[in-house]
């Protein structure tokens, strides 16, 4: 093992530095849209510029792109790095980059003009879904390709998951968006009714589940060890932890369906399996978090690690509240409440944004072939990370207050079982919570502002990047 | 039979299915395998340089 493998590093880059700016962007919209449902005059009363076309293109930003980025590329250096094996082809990878990016284009254009399927998360018309499903079964060739053909014995778990990730996306993905298209903008789906319900949020919340979770877990398999410089707390525990819960996510969709049509055995199902999907994600939390055991000090000094690990306590926040409010009975107090969407920002602020954030701190040095976490400036890390978790917190705090308010304002009826609050009241009353939200989106965002001016200067101070040293340094000592 | 049994039948082989995961897991025969197999991040073919002081 004397050599440097020349790896493609060139499309992990590309993605690292598209991470940043479509957390940009996705982040910018969030607080735009904040902003909107705080005064609702800077809709501008237009229809390009209106809270309806511009919250998909949050959703579609910061899950899609950003994430997606952070996933994409994450997952292309870490399967190279543990399968020791160049990944399956150059074109193949390029191919991957540049379709990623015109599905986003295409999202960025179409949505503020007002074409959508109307499905929550799937809101893109058939041209661009059928453009999506091309490059995700390039980019699933592509990463299964270079795990066959790996120098390593052992598939690391990191790899398990990735591979749920990006099977399991394929399948929901193709399935929840067949449809008929009338016009080249415009299709209805094949699905009607409570069966398209069922369908949408079967597609909607392994979503969550192996898009926003397994991928993201994949990523915290690699980066806490490699940060934290010691193997995950049990290898074992992993196995157990993966299985289990690519077993029971597929089954919680009906929970989004509660006091619907759909039958209520089907309800039931999911709550149940909802509650018991607790044991799986603490399980994954559990292993993340002992990883750093008997190495505690770091968390003092270094603001990567803090990333990495805060993530993983925001995870097991929300993987706590998410089966709390499956139960039906918490669920008719909670749903349709702004209790959801702060339970959604825990886990993608919180968890998902934070860890990514981690990971490209790592990573990026590395790629600009410098030392793990080298970045231009830690205190502006240490910056980052503070306003981050201010940020969250504020935001997902108003939103419980919000969410408890509007769903007790609802139920209250008078003696004469008339309803004590009409609607604007409660909308009236949920004022303050939406100007602290407004506040911890955009403090999130400065944060985003500084990571991208360290991940500038880190750029621009390297002198080579990762695979391009010369000949007489590439001799390594493992 | 009804379809109560087979929920019945479908409980217990999926607890079966735990178990037998979990017991490969937690077998003390790959016990060494899969403590290798958690050092894999750490035995990158990496260059030099970027592997620091070490």
């Amino acid at each position: 093992m004397t050599h440097n493998p020349e790896y493609n590093y060139k499309v992990v880059r590309q993605f690292a530095v598209m991470t940043v700016v479509w957390g940009i962007v996705g982040m910018l919209v969030g607080v735009i849209i904040a902003a909107q449902l705080t005064f609702p005059i800077l809709n501008f009363d237009s229809p390009y510029f209106h809270f309806g076309r511009l919250r998909p293109l949050h959703t579609n930003a910061v899950i899609f792109a950003f994430g997606g980025c952070a996933l994409m590329g994450t997952s292309l250096f870490i399967v190279q790095r543990t399968c020791q094996t160049k990944l399956l082809s150059d074109k193949l990878a390029a191919f991957v980059f540049w379709g990623w990016q015109a599905v986003i284009l295409s999202a960025v254009i179409t949505l503020p003009l007002g074409y959508t399927t109307s499905k929550e998360y799937a809101e893109l018309e058939w041209p661009i879904d059928i453009l999506l499903a091309v490059v995700w079964i390039a980019y699933a060739i592509l990463y299964l390709g270079t795990i066959v053909k790996r120098k390593t014995e052992h598939i690391y778990v990191a790899n398990w998951f990735f591979s749920a990730f990006i099977i399991a996306v394929a399948m929901l993905h193709i399935v929840n968006s067949l449809a008929v298209p009338v016009t080249f903008m415009k299709s209805y789906s094949i699905y009607a009714g409570t069966v398209d319900a069922l369908v949408q949020w079967w597609y909607g919340h392994n979503a969550v589940g192996f898009y926003l979770t397994a991928g993201f877990l994949g990523m915290m398999y690699y980066f806490v060890p490699k940060q934290a410089e010691r193997p995950v707390y049990s290898y074992r525990l992993s196995v157990v932890h993966f299985w289990a819960l690519i077993a029971i996510y597929v089954w919680a969709g009906p929970h989004h369906l509660h006091y619907t049509a759909l039958p209520d055995w089907a309800q039931s199902v999911g709550m149940v399996m909802s509650l018991v999907l607790l044991a799986p994600s603490w399980g994954g939390m559990i292993n993340g978090i002992m990883t750093l055991s008997g190495a505690w000090d770091k968390l003092r000094t270094d603001p990567v690690l803090k990333f990495l690990v805060v993530s993983l306590s925001f995870y097991g926040m929300s993987t706590f509240e998410g089966p709390m409010l499956a139960i039906k009975s918490v669920n008719a107090l909670s749903h349709y409440t702004d209790w959801t969407i702060g339970h959604v920002h825990s886990g993608a602020l919180g968890w998902v944004a934070m860890i990514s954030i981690g990971a490209m701190y790592h990573l990026i040095p590395v790629l600009w072939g410098k030392k793990q976490g080298e970045m231009y400036s830690i205190k502006l890390i240490d910056l980052h990370f503070w306003l981050a978790t201010i940020g969250t917190v504020l935001y997902i705090a108003s939103m419980w207050v919000n969410g408890l308010m509007q769903g007790l304002m609802w139920r209250a009826i008078n003696d004469d079982g008339t309803l004590t609050y009409s609607f604007a009241e409660s909308v009236e009353a949920s004022f303050p919570g939406y100007v602290v939200r407004l506040i911890g989106g955009t403090i999130f965002f400065i944060g985003m502002l500084l990571m991208a001016y360290n991940v500038w200067k880190t750029i621009a101070t390297a002198d080579h990047v990762l695979g391009d040293e010369p000949l007489d340094k590439q001799e390594a000592s493992v | 039979m009804d379809i109560n049994d087979l929920r019945g039948i479908a409980t217990i082989l999926c607890m079966i299915g735990f178990f037998a995961i979990v017991y490969w897991a937690y077998g003390p025969s790959r016990k060494a395998d899969f403590e290798k197999a958690g050092l894999l991040p750490f035995e990158e073919l990496t260059t030099e340089e970027e592997k620091g002081d070490e």
